[in-house]
């Protein structure tokens, strides 16, 4: 009513109140609709452990803006491995995945999957399957890993495509036996592929060695860190002063032989340099102390 | 809003016959149902003529089609398609921009079977009533959707996509999908007629604005005899885009030049004085 009484004939001023007014309301409620999609993609994106991407895909939060959810890749896989995640799965809908415990990537040598997609999505530099970074195998179990428990299991080894590189199995003494061998599956990520040919394998009744999205697997180093043994080596040499000679205060006479053979009494001749020897205490074992005469230390 | 005719059609059945009642409704079912037989070939008899969904589908292992909003979606997200997308992308454009933007909604979109349905559902129970939301209110979405994928560096919109959702599912697992096509079945039966398709989806928001410039477009070439039935306007899924070329308002000519007419044909159908035809919007508006 005032606003009648006002706008004699300024129909345009109302009409431009309630322009605003109408545009006012529909950029909050869309906005709202956009907030709330936002947050659901935030937690929606968020890539599950169990699932891996097909060979070549993107880090993650690139892949899930280059994929178009079309399919492709999953129609060109001669397994049938890959699948596109369904609306109630916790990761992008449509995006595609496979499960290694079902089904494993067999690492097709001309990789179809990756000349299907019509996106960068699956990065069509990657032309040696070998060179794919699916995800890395973690031998997650050592308590359940059969080669752990003193076994020659070794079906993760043998299967691995990349045998010997990706995984290798490096002998250990068993301890509980005291006198086999463990011959521990340890897998090394320049060289594994994350096809999850392993984990498929593995026979006990959940995997021990499971494949992971790198993300979850990889840990990484500050950059700060150097490897001293890989310095030296770069260097040709020591980069620091080399270490003083222990010197080991025995008693006159004896010496000591790391990683030798061990306590010994000296030859005569053999410590002429060892200074102030008493009188009467150079002999054969003289100076060894009673305790340690004999065999039996 | 005058009297909606009670049984729309009637009048042109009874003058040209069921068949030709029908003739662009028919089409469009065979288009339609056509089109997703197409695709489901392929995973029921591993019979290959198209692969992927209607995000990116190649038939033949020749042609590429690629939905450009959705490619839009993804450029935003900072990311860059592949050559065989990009020619999908061109061919799906020129095609539309032929054809008419929102003929995708009608001809193609498997959600429009949906919505139809319930829209024929809603005719039949007689459910009167339908919650007001501006036509434009898919354009906001529409921006809201491109500025969510720019954002957040994800194709957000993917993630409840009704449509892709849909369609991607018949062939690669449908999922708790069926449940977001059920609640936009649903919203049109009992909360908003045409409320889907006519009001919210930027899908055929995107859509109409290639329809913007397309070159095939319903023309009113005997507006003259419109005997005033609204049997058109009963059956158009998009009212708002009749009235201006079929009254000549503001000397509109005859030819429906709105952007969101789906082109489905449903008004030359039901019309028995033969007001609408197909035509080109270059030719004169004498045929």
């Amino acid at each position: 009513m005032d606003n009648d009484s006002k706008s004699k004939g300024s129909g345009r001023g109302n009409a431009r109140r309630q322009f605003l007014a109408d545009t006012a309301r529909m950029a909050c409620g869309v906005g709202l609709l956009g907030l709330g999609l936002g947050l659901y993609a935030r937690h929606a994106t968020a890539l599950p452990p169990a699932a891996i991407r097909p060979p070549g895909a993107l880090p993650e939060t690139e892949f899930s803006g280059a994929c178009i959810r079309c399919g492709m890749c999953v129609r060109d896989c001669p397994y049938d491995i890959l699948h596109l995640a369904k609306p109630e799965e916790p990761m992008s809908t449509g995006t595609p995945y496979f499960v290694a415990r079902q089904a494993p990537c067999e690492m097709c040598e001309d990789i179809p999957c990756v000349k299907a997609c019509p996106t960068g999505a699956l990065d069509h530099s990657l032309t040696d399957i070998n060179k794919s970074r699916m995800g890395l195998a973690v031998l997650v179990d050592e308590e359940t890993c059969l080669n752990f428990l003193g076994l020659r299991c070794d079906i993760c080894y043998r299967i691995c495509p990349v045998i010997d590189k990706a995984i290798t199995l490096e002998p250990q003494i068993n301890a509980r036996t005291g006198k086999h061998t463990l011959f521990i599956p340890v897998v090394h990520s320049d060289a594994c592929t994350g096809c999850g040919k392993c984990e498929k394998a593995c026979p006990t009744e959940i995997a021990a060695i499971k494949v992971f999205p790198l993300y979850m697997a990889k840990g990484q180093l500050s950059a700060h860190y150097r490897l001293g043994w890989v310095e030296k080596e770069k260097a040709g040499g020591s980069l620091v002063a080399p270490d003083v000679e222990h010197q080991y205060n025995l008693p006159e006479g004896l010496k000591y032989d790391l990683g030798g053979k061990g306590l010994y009494s000296a030859p005569p001749g053999e410590a002429p340099a060892v200074p102030g020897t008493p009188p009467g205490t150079s002999g054969t074992t003289g100076g060894l102390p009673q305790a340690l005469q004999g065999d039996k230390l | 809003m005058s009297a909606v005719p009670e049984h729309p059609g009637a009048e042109a059945i009874a003058e040209k016959g069921w068949l030709a009642a029908h003739k662009w409704l028919i089409l469009r079912r065979i288009s339609q149902i056509g089109i997703l037989f197409l695709f489901l070939v392929g995973p029921w008899f591993k019979l290959w003529i198209v692969k992927g969904n209607l995000n990116y589908s190649y038939t033949l292992d020749f042609l590429p089609l690629t939905d450009p909003y959705l490619l839009l979606q993804s450029l935003l997200t900072g990311q860059a398609p592949e050559k065989l997308a990009l020619i999908g992308v061109a061919i799906v454009v020129l095609f539309y921009l032929l054809v008419g933007g929102r003929t995708y909604c009608s001809f193609v979109c498997p959600v429009n079977l949906v919505t139809d349905f319930a829209n024929w559902l809603r005719a039949r129970l007689g459910i009167k009533g339908s919650a007001h939301l501006s036509r434009t209110t898919r354009y906001w979405v529409l921006g809201m959707t491109l500025v969510a994928a720019a954002v957040s560096g994800t194709v957000v919109w993917e993630m409840v996509n009704p449509v892709s959702m849909l369609h991607r599912g018949l062939f690669f697992g449908l999922g708790i999908a069926w449940a977001v096509i059920l609640a936009v079945f649903l919203f049109d039966l009992f909360v908003m007629r045409h409320g889907w398709c006519g009001h919210l989806c930027p899908v055929g928001a995107f859509y109409s604005l290639i329809g913007k410039l397309s070159v095939l477009r319903v023309k009113l070439p005997q507006r003259e005899a419109c005997n005033d039935c609204m049997d058109c306007f009963a059956v158009c899924p998009e009212q708002q885009v009749i009235r201006p070329a079929l009254k000549g308002i503001g000397g509109t000519p005859p030819v429906i030049l709105e952007e969101n007419c789906t082109n489905c044909g449903r008004c030359i159908d039901v019309c028995s004085k033969e007001v609408f035809v197909f035509g080109s919007r270059f030719s004169s508006p004498g045929k």
